[in-house]
């Protein structure tokens, strides 16, 4: 109920098209105060329109969205100093420094000289940008940028905080980071919404996930309920040779899984590859190897995979989410973010 | 951290707080001048090399009612300076566009047109420094202010304002095309046309029949020869009205659909 202080942020069946194409397709959402909606779709899914309606840059076609109950397009001056926005393309300005930065933000919030600086220094701490803080941005990082962009959605402490792929193009160390500060903010109280590719990073950080291809919904629910939709892990072994590899089959369908009828190996004989898709993956993993071991079978690898983003797309859609992708975006590589591997 | 909404900022209600909004993007535009100096460098660079190239090398072949070229050019060279100061309103606009500075800017309550604002008015500080500069340069080669004082500071502020308009015209095309290499592109054919269909180097009346229509009455033409009537003490009200329609007419209907682009997004 868009009425209820509950939900902060709420969409119905909002719309948009730019000619022929279509970048949303009645979208609904909800997002209870001080909880983090993950949005997980790949390039082109309409993710970004979405944050644009979202934030008032731009009015849907059709359909309503409301920020901590007022109208994005009737009531934009009303949403406005209530969201941070922090986006894939840092905006931030590269010739000034990082505390100038913070403090042109404040001044446009209207927060007073002294409260400002004390409100940058602050964040400038917080991100761990003391050092660099009188630096011109353009000598910053990636993930320096990043981190300064999302420092700059915070100076007026919004209660909302719209994360539009905050770490698409972040080295692995840089993405933990931006994470471990997200964690923060939501620990005391803010509620987000994030747009990603990676299902990774939804994992960590959501609550509650929204697929979205083509512009549209394709699932909701929790990653739990994501994941049993996606029958769990994947325990994926290679036998060390041909000879012993359907006794190899013959140990792996009869692994335990604990929810019901066992779901069958795929098969790649070639590769003498074995693929059990797994409710219970460090279950199914510890009795393969102790199995295995027993029987005298050699591995050449075993490894546990959570599902990826390719995964869900296979079992949502039938097709991956490169495929999906326009030509002209730039070609993720193949399952590495998203994928974690476990030996 | 607390996240009391009581600390998110006040909605601009007021003329002060907007007024305020204009000032701080305006001292953020400001500091980039000062953070570049090449791009004021190459604003002053530019109109050198026209006073050289027409002053030295094409001047002496052109003849100009009253026979002084210098007193003909210069004023010329004085709008053109501004014109092209307005003109660099498109690439950092355009450039703030696609860094997305500008949608952050527009998620703040900031006042709408304070960011508008600030950029073309941090331009006409610009402008206003190649002017002076210009104006030295000027002295420095010969030319000399022959109006009254009333007039040389009327013609300075027709100058700075026409300008200023040009700038809201190039908020415009910025604002259409959303990418500094396309901003400047699209603004050089306009300018180019300008510039040289017009009575700034030349006499209007040496030009053919067909072009000497446009190159009378077009904006840059009218301008430099109100500059130049009232720089050289002439008679200059039949130039100086014609010019003060052009920069409102231009000011009017670019502020309109600037502010009315910026807002839609």
């Amino acid at each position: 109920m868009t009425g209820s202080m509950d939900v902060m942020i709420e969409t119905r069946d909002i719309s948009k098209r730019f000619g022929s194409t279509v970048a949303l397709a009645r979208v609904s959402l909800q997002v209870k105060g001080g909880r983090v909606l993950g949005v997980l779709g790949p390039n082109g899914a309409g993710k970004t329109t979405l944050v644009r309606v979202l934030t008032t840059l731009m009015a849907p076609d059709s359909g309503s969205a409301h920020v901590a109950g007022h109208d994005v397009v009737r009531d934009a001056a009303s949403v406005r100093p209530l969201i941070g926005l922090a986006g894939q393309y840092a905006a931030v300005d590269e010739n000034l420094t990082g505390r100038e930065n913070l403090e042109f933000v404040g001044q446009l919030y209207h927060i007073p000289r002294r409260e400002r600086r004390e409100r940058a220094q602050e964040i400038l701490q917080k991100f761990g940008l003391v050092d660099t803080a009188d630096r011109l941005v353009r000598t910053y990082s990636g993930g320096m940028r990043r981190r300064l962009d999302l420092g700059a959605s915070l100076v007026a402490r919004p209660p909302i905080l719209i994360l539009d792929e905050p770490t698409t193009g972040l080295d692995p160390r840089s993405r933990v980071d931006l994470w471990r500060s997200v964690e923060a903010l939501v620990a005391d109280g803010t509620t987000v919404l994030l747009t990603t590719q990676y299902l990774e990073e939804v994992d960590r950080l959501a609550d509650s996930i929204v697929v979205i291809d083509r512009g549209a919904v394709i699932a909701h629910g929790t990653a739990d309920e994501l994941k049993d939709r996606l029958g769990g892990d994947r325990l994926e072994m290679v036998v060390a040779t041909a000879a012993r590899f359907a006794d190899a089959v013959e140990i792996a369908s009869r692994l335990p899984d604990g929810s019901g009828p066992s779901v069958a190996p795929v098969l790649d004989a070639a590769q003498r590859r074995i693929t059990v898709p797994t409710r219970h993956g460090t279950l199914a993993l510890t009795a393969a190897i102790r199995s295995l071991d027993e029987a005298g079978i050699a591995l050449e690898n075993i490894s546990l995979h959570r599902p990826s983003l390719d995964d869900v797309f296979l079992a949502l859609t039938g097709s991956t989410a490169e495929d999906r992708a326009p030509a002209d975006a730039p070609r993720r590589r193949r399952g590495l973010p998203a994928r974690r591997s476990r030996s | 951290m607390s996240t009391s909404p009581a600390t998110a900022a006040s909605r601009p209600t007021s003329i002060r707080t907007a007024a305020g909004d204009i000032l701080a993007v305006t001292r953020r535009n400001v500091v980039h001048l000062w953070r570049t100096p090449q791009l004021l460098l190459l604003s002053i660079v530019q109109p050198i090399m026209f006073v050289v190239l027409f002053g030295y090398v094409f001047g002496g072949a052109i003849q100009v009612p009253g026979g002084d070229y210098l007193s003909y050019l210069v004023p010329a060279i004085f709008v053109q300076t501004v014109l092209f100061g307005g003109a660099s309103t498109a690439l950092g606009l355009a450039t703030d566009l696609k860094g997305g500075m500008i949608d952050r800017m527009r998620t703040l309550p900031v006042a709408r047109s304070a960011v508008l604002a600030g950029r073309t008015t941090a331009d006409l500080l610009r402008s206003a420094m190649a002017f002076a500069v210009m104006i030295i340069v000027g002295t420095l080669i010969g030319f000399r202010f022959h109006g009254s004082a009333g007039a040389t500071i009327l013609g300075c502020l027709l100058i700075l304002a026409f300008g200023y308009a040009f700038s809201w015209l190039f908020v415009v095309i910025a604002l259409a095309v959303k990418d500094p290499e396309a901003a400047q592109t699209a603004g050089f054919v306009p300018l180019f046309v300008l510039v040289f269909a017009s009575s700034a180097f030349v006499p209007v009346e040496t030009m053919p029949q067909w072009l000497q229509g446009f190159a009378t009455h077009q904006p840059f033409s009218v301008v430099v020869d109100a500059a130049r009537a009232l720089f050289n003490g002439l008679p200059a009200w039949e130039h100086v009205w014609p010019a003060l329609v052009w920069i409102a007419g231009i000011l009017v209907v670019s502020v309109a659909a600037g502010v009315g682009m910026y807002r839609r997004g």
